[in-house]
């Protein structure tokens, strides 16, 4: 145990700065301005700036700089009012923490305010970058950072009637931590008044060219809304003039519950952020804990990872093209490919013991390993899909009722994709080739060939058919895993790692007693700030932990690719009718718990 | 025939539609199982077979009420308006020669009158539900109803012509010769199509696309009522199936069986196939479907009405 609580563990080796210039351009054009440079695990520079350069510095980095960063990835809180390993960083009572992606440098970059803690304000970017505007909306709810420059503050996933801000250390974690619930007439009739949209409160039309609109309420519960989210239609006839989409049905507080999870608790409830990713949104959590506690994960681990993770792009891409078909009235494909993916499922039950939610990752490395007979079965689908999927070319995407209803509707183009956070195939339907397993190769993606579609028009078309390829390349990807499957350990021999393997538990009793702490109290993972990202079947998972030094996470930061795109949504949605509209919304593929965690 | 004897064999024939009603639904999701690599309901009675019963004594036993600030009268009356014209229209369908309730010298256009009108009790329906998605459903009824009777009319015209007769029975025996499929294949392509409209079915049920409108028209009706409503739909299907036999598959025609076996199985085949379109198609949206209908399909009727008159007078 000495060990593991006073050595701290060892960081990677500091990456060679791969831009020098943007932190001297930045330091030679707004000079005091860009306060400090955080030291961090991470391998993009992390920036303290001046509150009120904020919108400047932005603007400048998103279009004057060369190779600029056009991509608003993330923008969150951090409370640091109970942090105790602060070493190097300005004084700060609430961080907001803003993070940008440059797609030409392929570098990231972090820029952080400090705030004070009980009045927290800050500059809006919102006039920068669009998308700005829902994840401020979330600062404002979660912690209660009010944007100098914005017209309004409303609450975004909490509902309006909620009191305090709940990512606050202040704020109670638990229900049970207040008095019993009592639902009285008073609060339901205060509930109700509250729930009721009115269109002139946010600034929309209630009339056109003299017709009045009639307002639709689309969702919460409706067959095609994909889950608890509901959209404010304005309708002249069955023309959507305006759309105003509410979240929040599905909010779970996931952000909240990593502050008291021990490190290795929180892998379940990865699983179910984006609950039809599996074991994918693990992989990014898990990815930063690694990179906190200096672990290497062996390269056995590393190919089971990606080979999961695989799997669970094609289950979702089928269920995706599934349920797009039948948004569109076309009512067989989904059957057929929930044939499908049962297949899959049952191989992902055989190795990890469970279907959906199999928590199976774990830090540096895997749970088990392979079962005997594992490839015979991997083999028995890599060679049933294709043809499958050749099926469905037919059924679905030749189809003329279908090509009439996708061609040319719900477009945008790359940099509107951009500008509003768009990642993963929506962003490739528009012709851009970005992909972070191919940028970026993560977790041993470098050693695998494979390609990455992309489409031209950017509509509801191109991102079926850049999905239907991603699957094709992704039975490539696991082919390669199947005939290159390398042996050695599923584990990281690290202190860090959890469990530790059970035969050195059985053989020394310091490892026994190592075991028992991290399954009773859990261990703790070294202070510090890091960032693991993937690129999911839906586009940026991202995950920014930050660790005090204890048994669970100080912050948990979960940038979800739904959350993204669903911003996106009234601009789409102006001019579509109705049927359209329904399409548009299938062909974002988002799952609402992935929305709002 | 004397009036007594009408009334027991309307009576005979309704209580037939209705059984053939309940068991062309589980037909309807046996064969949709079977086309999506799936069961369907297979637990009550052999095979399932008892499902349709399982579902009348269900949906008779559901509470059925309307919503607030709904018009009642017009909401309860909407779903007997659903399924009776379809049921009267049977009565003028020829089963067999001589074998007609009403033979009717206009019998086509009385059946295809029922058939429209039972549009008054979707938009009744849907305006009497006081829900704003039933509406939109009412509003697509509507103007979907307008543009396919249109060309459902003109396109069994050729028929008509040739046969030079309105009357089912006739117009059956016109085809002793040939079947007026083989002689009219555009008109049974046309009609076909304007049938699958005219029953609601998809790709064609966009008053109650349950994809963007829940349930279209009768997102409120539940029980009994929302019973009529689906009754109306399966009974439709039936009439236009018959319509189809009788006007372009030789009717009661065929060799050894006597003539009602061969008019129910051709109805029973016809049936099947909206069940196989319904397993296949997406479904247009509604402004491509209007689109269809007034701009290619009316003019190919007329186009074909044409030329059957030239041909007939020449």
């Amino acid at each position: 145990m000495t060990t593991l609580a006073s050595e701290p563990a060892a960081r990677p080796a500091a990456t060679p700065e791969v831009t020098p210039d943007v932190v001297a351009q930045l330091r030679a054009r707004f000079g005091p301005a860009i306060i400090a440079r955080q030291a961090t695990a991470e391998d993009f520079p992390v920036l303290w700036i001046a509150p009120d350069a904020a919108p400047a510095i932005h603007q400048f980095l998103k279009t004057e700089i060369a190779e600029p960063y056009p991509l608003l990835a993330d923008l969150w809180c951090i409370d640091e009012t109970a942090r105790q390993h602060r070493e190097g960083q300005p004084a700060s009572g609430v961080t907001l923490c803003i993070h940008l992606v440059s797609l030409a440098r392929n570098r990231d970059i972090r820029l952080k305010t400090a705030c004070t803690a009980d009045d927290p304000r800050a500059v809006s970017i919102a006039g920068v970058f669009p998308n700005a505007d829902w994840y401020e909306r979330e600062a404002f709810d979660m912690f209660g950072v009010r944007f100098d420059g914005r017209g309004s503050h409303h609450r975004i996933l909490m509902p309006p009637t909620w009191q305090g801000h709940p990512l606050r250390k202040s704020h109670y974690a638990r229900a049970t931590e207040q008095a019993p619930f009592r639902m009285t007439p008073e609060y339901f009739a205060a509930e109700e008044k509250a729930a009721t949209f009115s269109p002139e409160e946010h600034g929309l039309p209630t009339h056109r060219d003299g017709v009045e609109l009639m307002t639709l309420n689309f969702g919460p519960h409706h067959p095609s809304t994909h889950g608890v989210f509901k959209i404010v239609l304005g309708l002249d006839g069955e023309e959507v003039v305006w759309a105003a989409p509410d979240i929040g049905y599905h909010h779970r507080g996931a952000e909240k519950m990593a502050e008291r999870q021990t490190w290795h608790g929180f892998i379940p409830y990865c699983d179910r952020i984006d609950y039809l990713g599996g074991v994918m949104s693990e992989l990014p959590y898990l990815m930063a804990v690694e990179r906190l506690c200096g672990i290497t994960v062996p390269a056995r681990a590393q190919i089971i990872r990606v080979m999961l993770c695989e799997f669970f792009r094609i289950t979702n891409h089928l269920l995706f093209y599934g349920t797009m078909a039948q948004d569109v009235g076309q009512m067989s494909p989904v059957f057929y490919m929930f044939t499908d993916r049962e297949r899959a499922h049952r191989i992902m039950e055989a190795i990890t013991g469970a279907r959906m939610h199999p928590a199976f990752f774990r830090i540096g490395g895997v749970a088990m390993d392979l079962p005997p007979g594992w490839d015979v079965q991997v083999r028995e689908f890599l060679d049933w899909m294709p043809k499958r999927l050749d099926d469905y070319e037919t059924m679905v995407l030749e189809s003329g009722l279908f090509k009439a209803r996708t061609i040319g509707v719900g477009e945008f183009d790359t940099a509107t994709a951009l500008d509003w956070g768009t990642t993963g195939p929506q962003l490739r339907a528009t012709g851009c080739d970005w992909d972070w397993r191919k940028k970026r190769p993560y977790g041993g993606y470098d050693q695998f060939e494979f390609d990455v579609p992309t489409g031209a028009r950017g509509d509801i078309y191109d991102r079926t058919r850049v999905r239907v390829a991603e699957m094709r390349e992704s039975l490539r990807i696991i082919r390669q895993c199947l005939d290159h499957m390398p042996g050695g350990a599923i584990k990281a021999d690290h202190p860090l790692a959890m469990p530790p393997p059970r035969e050195a538990m059985r053989h020394d009793i310091e490892t026994l007693i190592q075991h028992f702490v991290s399954v009773s109290r859990g261990l703790d993972v070294p202070a510090g700030e890091a960032t693991g990202q993937v690129e999911t079947h839906r586009g940026l998972a991202q995950y920014a932990i930050v660790s005090d030094g204890g048994p669970s996470s100080y912050r948990t930061r979960i940038r979800t690719p739904s959350f993204a795109h669903l911003q996106l949504l009234p601009l789409v949605a102006k001019g579509l009718s109705v049927a359209d509209l329904v399409a548009y919304i299938a062909s974002i593929d988002f799952v609402m718990s992935d929305v709002d965690r | 025939m004397s009036g007594w004897l009408v009334i027991l064999a309307s009576a005979v024939l309704i209580a037939g539609l209705l059984v053939a009603a309940g068991v062309f639904t589980w037909v309807e999701r046996r064969l949709l199982g079977f086309l999506q690599e799936r069961l369907g309901p297979n637990r009550v009675g052999p095979f399932g077979f008892l499902q349709w019963v399982a579902d009348t004594v269900k949906l008779l036993t559901k509470e059925d009420a309307p919503p607030e600030g709904a018009d009642v009268i017009a909401f309860r009356l909407a779903p007997a308006l659903a399924a009776l014209p379809i049921l009267a229209g049977f009565g003028v369908v020829a089963f067999g020669d001589g074998l007609a309730i009403a033979p009717l010298d206009m019998g086509v256009v009385f059946a295809t009158a029922m058939l429209a009108l039972t549009v008054y009790a979707l938009v009744l329906g849907a305006w009497a539900s006081r829900n704003r998605y039933a509406l939109l459903g009412g509003l697509r009824a509507a103007a979907q109803m307008i543009a396919y009777e249109a060309f459902l009319g003109l396109s069994l015209m050729g028929v008509v012509l040739i046969a030079g007769s309105f009357a089912m029975a006739d117009i059956v025996a016109a085809q002793k010769g040939a079947w007026f499929i083989l002689v009219q294949p555009l008109g049974a392509v046309l009609f076909f199509i304007a049938s699958l409209a005219a029953a609601h079915r998809l790709p064609f049920d966009l008053q109650e696309s349950e994809t963007d409108l829940v349930a279209g028209f009768m997102t409120e009706y539940s029980g009994m009522s929302f019973a009529l409503f689906f009754l109306g739909e399966y009974v439709a299907i039936l009439l236009v199936s018959a319509l189809a036999v009788t006007l372009f598959l030789g009717g009661w025609l065929g060799p050894w069986l006597p003539g009602p076996v061969w008019f129910g199985l051709k109805v029973g085949a016809v049936a099947l196939l909206f069940i196989w379109v319904r397993a296949a198609l997406p479904r247009p949206r509604y402004d491509q479907l209007i689109a269809f209908a007034w701009k290619l399909a009316l003019p190919l009727a007329l186009l074909n009405l044409l030329l059957t008159g030239w041909v007939v007078v020449a």
